[in-house]
């Protein structure tokens, strides 16, 4: 037959074993996180609009002490729905691998905890930022008020910052949570307060995106560390000597 | 927006909407499009305060950011400056007029110097010596500017809070310093009112015609029509129309509207109230002594609308006459008396007038009563100035409106004299008895309230006696608007003459609520339909009690068509009839806003794509050294998993 059969002919790589596409493993978290994200968004609205219909419309302090009450609660609510997601996903994974034949998982823990931060982070940054974008679209920008003409730029930085910082809050999470850290945990779940409490300083934007970045950068060095990255590595990344490395000491990950 | 937390709509820190908006829309007739045209999304433009005509220089050459939306405070509002804004269209995005809540010390009249010029009865075949305004222009004060077409939008601002913020805006961001250029962002702002109708009225009324077969085609114009009022002293019948035998009539005929440059403005006062207030008065006056020793002739007063716009009530009128669509023809027609202009107190050619629109059918013997010679006295005809305080109507202060609406003015006492010369010159035009003439006296009273309902404010004490219960929420804490309207669009102004003409010259008939309304004196009463109106009314609400005792009105009044005839016939280049349309719209609305510097907005979007890019690149680099960068980690082998 001069048909070629996808399952026999073994030049066809994507139909061989494992029996699982990458895509299951790499597209299906960062959806299902950020669905999980979405929930959680959901819950702490809920909350928070019912505490505003009862609470006393008139009085300034109270208003402000809500959305205080209610920017708390909503870390808190996305903390422990990434406590969920990270549950889930062992189950899911210890019945993948009950039912494949491999000895190892197809996809580390590590990378789920990266895939699955950046997923949450980009419908965190997505809901922060759509709104801006659709009113930026018209003819006119801020200003008219008073308020600063930076007010989009600096949106858009501090979105960033938050979308990295989710990425990175992932991975310390998880592996904290794999290795029964639990001051890792908690030093996640303190400095994403500290940042969502931080844009309390709005409209000092310096106020509240220096800051932002210097946790930023403290946070991208301690994920990069927990996810096996080194100074030596980097350098040798950076001069190009990673080859040589690589032929000399190679492991399997 | 919750009280505390502020407003935190991005849009509101951008926007600020300007809630008084008075556009000038588009209006098309056989062979032009007059008025003002936007974009589809809205014109946009710096905000620039013109200080002189010399200042235009800066918007239409030597300015930096154009388009410029130039800010004009009243007197600038020029033929001149208009003109010259209309040649240099390409930089300038709109234009707002600031009105002043007082009237401008000299005349301003955006209408024509020879209204109604081709559609009178002078015409090249008629008196051609007298066409064109050749003799006498009535309007000398007339710039034309209502008739230009422009194509930016045109606003009218009241000088209220709302034009402060836009003030302050333009000295905060927009002047010049010491004759360098001012810096971004700057005020800018937006006006939108885009009209769908363009070249004139066939190609709309085509194109109107077609959406009646595509679901995606909108309707994109409406005729200008309304209904003229009339009544009889003696009833006619109206279900027979045509040539009544032995009927003569002496029409006395006034018009009801007006009209200004910006759209849904039309005060009107000298220009109409001052003469259908009158002849109201002149039929109150005759109402008693036409019941008791009635004239052999019989009087008609006709109110015409959408005389303003070539004679659209007079000229359908006079069509329905010539078709025998109507309760008399011209035939029946004795003689006409027109009462034109008449609040203002100084043999020529007839001015502009409903009576030219008879005589080109007919020679009637007529006269037409203004109170000017040659050319208007009016110096603020159809403009948004002609308005209670040109005609001096002042009330003192410290009244209440109720007491404001009882106080005989100045103007109310020599409108009054008037409307007696009006009444008795009728009922002896009439035939009626010589010696009555004098017992004939137009009431002042009736004269004053009349006028403070349409020029101060319709709602009032009186005028709610006088309709009906379903029409009160016509009625407005503001003064009569006079503009025609379009088709099917109620207008405020008939109702009110309808129903104030039906109680000065009819009588209160004691039936019930249920006949009234069914137009019948009892439930066997088939023919007084024919023959009269009945209307159940309001009333005033009896001393002690809150519900109004209403009562049912008998009268002659009734309502025809004035509709154009050059749309029935459907002749839409027509130069015989009034072809006007007014354009339709979706949305008309205005906002102030800052505009960024373009340097900001390369920046933003230079920033952005640097960044999306270096990510891109970060994520290609890293992911392709994965394995060197990640391999230090103490990985368990075999799992906690």
């Amino acid at each position: 037959m001069g048909i070629k059969n996808p399952f026999i002919d073994g030049e066809v790589l994507s139909f061989t074993s494992p029996p699982f596409s990458p895509c299951d493993s790499l597209c299906a978290p960062p959806l299902l996180r950020a669905f999980f994200w979405l929930v959680s968004l959901l819950l702490a609205s809920l909350v928070w609009f019912i505490s505003v219909q009862i609470s006393n419309k008139d009085s300034a302090a109270q208003q402000k002490g809500l959305l205080i009450f209610g920017v708390v609660l909503s870390v808190l609510l996305q903390e422990t729905f990434r406590f969920a997601y990270y549950k889930l996903l062992k189950k899911a994974n210890e019945g993948l691998l009950t039912l494949s034949q491999e000895e190892t998982m197809p996809i580390s823990i590590r990378q789920l905890a990266y895939v699955s931060g950046l997923g949450f982070g980009f419908m965190s940054g997505a809901f922060s930022v759509v709104n801006i974008l659709a009113d930026s679209v018209g003819p006119g920008t801020i200003g008219i008020h008073g308020d600063s003409q930076h007010y989009f730029l600096s949106s858009a930085f501090m979105t960033m910052a938050i979308i990295l910082l989710h990425m990175f809050w992932g991975v310390i999470f998880f592996d904290g949570c794999e290795r029964q850290r639990w001051w890792a945990v908690a030093a996640v779940v303190v400095s994403h307060l500290v940042v969502s409490c931080l844009t309390f300083q709005n409209p000092q934007y310096v106020g509240s995106l220096v800051p932002t970045y210097v946790i930023l950068l403290a946070m991208a060095a301690w994920a990069f560390h927990t996810a096996g990255g080194s100074l030596r590595n980097l350098k040798l990344c950076l001069t190009c000597k990673d080859t040589d490395f690589l032929l000399a000491n190679h492991r399997p990950r | 927006c919750p009280v505390g937390v502020g407003c935190s709509s991005v849009e509101k820190k951008i926007y600020v909407h300007l809630n008084y908006t008075l556009p000038c829309v588009r209006l098309l007739n056989a062979t032009h499009q007059i008025g003002c045209q936007s974009h589809l999304s809205g014109n946009v433009g710096v905000l620039h305060v013109l200080e002189s005509e010399e200042n235009l220089d800066w918007v239409l050459r030597s300015g930096l950011n154009p388009p410029y939306l130039v800010i004009l405070d009243s007197p600038l509002f020029t033929r001149s400056i208009m003109m010259k804004l209309k040649n240099g269209s390409s930089r300038v995005a709109g234009v707002a007029v600031v009105a002043p809540s007082t009237n401008p010390p000299d005349g301003v009249s955006p209408h024509t110097n020879c209204p109604n010029e081709n559609t009178g009865v002078y015409t090249e075949k008629y008196d051609p010596a007298l066409a064109h305004c050749n003799v006498t222009v009535w309007n000398p004060l007339g710039s034309g500017l209502s008739y230009e077409e422009f194509d930016f939008p045109i606003f009218s601002l009241k000088d209220d809070n709302d034009t402060k913020v836009i003030r302050q805006c333009y000295m905060d961001h927009n002047r010049a310093v010491n004759g360098s250029a001012p810096q971004h962002p700057l005020c800018a702002m937006q006006l939108l009112s885009h009209m769908s109708a363009v070249t004139d009225t066939a190609t709309c009324m085509r194109r109107s015609d077609l959406s009646a077969f595509s679901l995606s085609l909108d309707t994109v114009c409406d005729p200008l029509a309304d209904f003229n009022v009339w009544a009889s002293t003696r009833p006619l019948n109206n279900t027979a129309k045509g040539h009544k035998e032995g009927e003569s009539v002496v029409v006395a005929a006034a018009r009801l509207d007006s009209r200004s440059f910006f759209f849904d403005v039309a005060p009107g006062a000298e220009s109409s109230v001052s003469g259908f207030v009158a002849l109201l008065a002149a039929a109150h006056a005759l109402r008693s002594v036409t019941q008791e020793a009635p004239p052999p002739r019989n009087i008609l007063y006709a109110f015409f609308q959408g005389e303003t716009f070539d004679y659209i009530g007079s000229s359908r009128m006079v069509y329905d006459m010539e078709k025998k669509h109507f309760v008399v023809d011209l035939d029946n027609i004795h003689s006409l008396l027109e009462i034109g202009q008449v609040c203002l107190l100084s043999s020529s050619p007839l001015p502009p007038s409903s009576f030219q629109r008879f005589l080109r059918a007919r020679p009637i013997p007529g006269v037409v009563i203004q109170d000017h010679q040659s050319s208007f006295t009016n110096r603020f005809y159809e403009s948004m100035y002609d308005n209670a305080g040109y005609l001096d109507i002042s009330y003192p202060p410290d009244l209440t409106p109720e007491q404001q609406l009882q106080f005989v003015t100045d103007t109310a006492t020599a409108l009054t004299e008037v409307a007696t010369v009006v009444a008795r010159s009728l009922y002896a035009q009439a035939g009626g008895d010589q010696a009555r003439l004098s017992s004939i006296n137009a009431d002042p009273q009736m004269v004053t309230q009349m006028l403070y309902g349409f020029l101060v404010r319709s709602n009032n004490s009186w005028f709610q006696q006088l309709v009906p219960s379903n029409l009160m929420s016509f009625l407005a804490d503001r003064p009569t608007n006079l503009y025609v309207g379009v088709l099917n669009q109620h207008s405020e102004l008939t109702m009110l003459v309808q129903h104030l003409l039906a109680n000065l010259t009819g009588t209160t008939v004691n039936i019930t609520q249920e006949n009234c309304n069914y137009q019948r004196e009892d439930e066997q009463d088939k023919a007084n339909k024919h023959m009269f109106f009945y209307v159940w009314v309001q009333g005033a609400a009896p001393p002690n009690a809150t519900e109004r005792e209403g009562f049912c009105t008998r009268s002659t009044v009734r309502l025809t068509s004035a509709l154009s005839p050059a749309f029935d016939l459907q002749e839409y280049t027509s130069k015989d009839y009034s072809t006007w349309t007014e354009s339709r719209w979706k949305s008309i609305s205005g906002r102030i806003f800052l505009v960024a510097g373009h340097e900001l907005e390369m920046l933003t979007l230079g920033v952005g794509l640097g960044v999306l890019i270096t990510s891109l690149l970060l994520t290609y680099a890293m992911s392709a050294k994965a394995d060197i960068l990640f391999s230090s980690g103490r990985e368990p082998v075999n799992a906690t998993y």
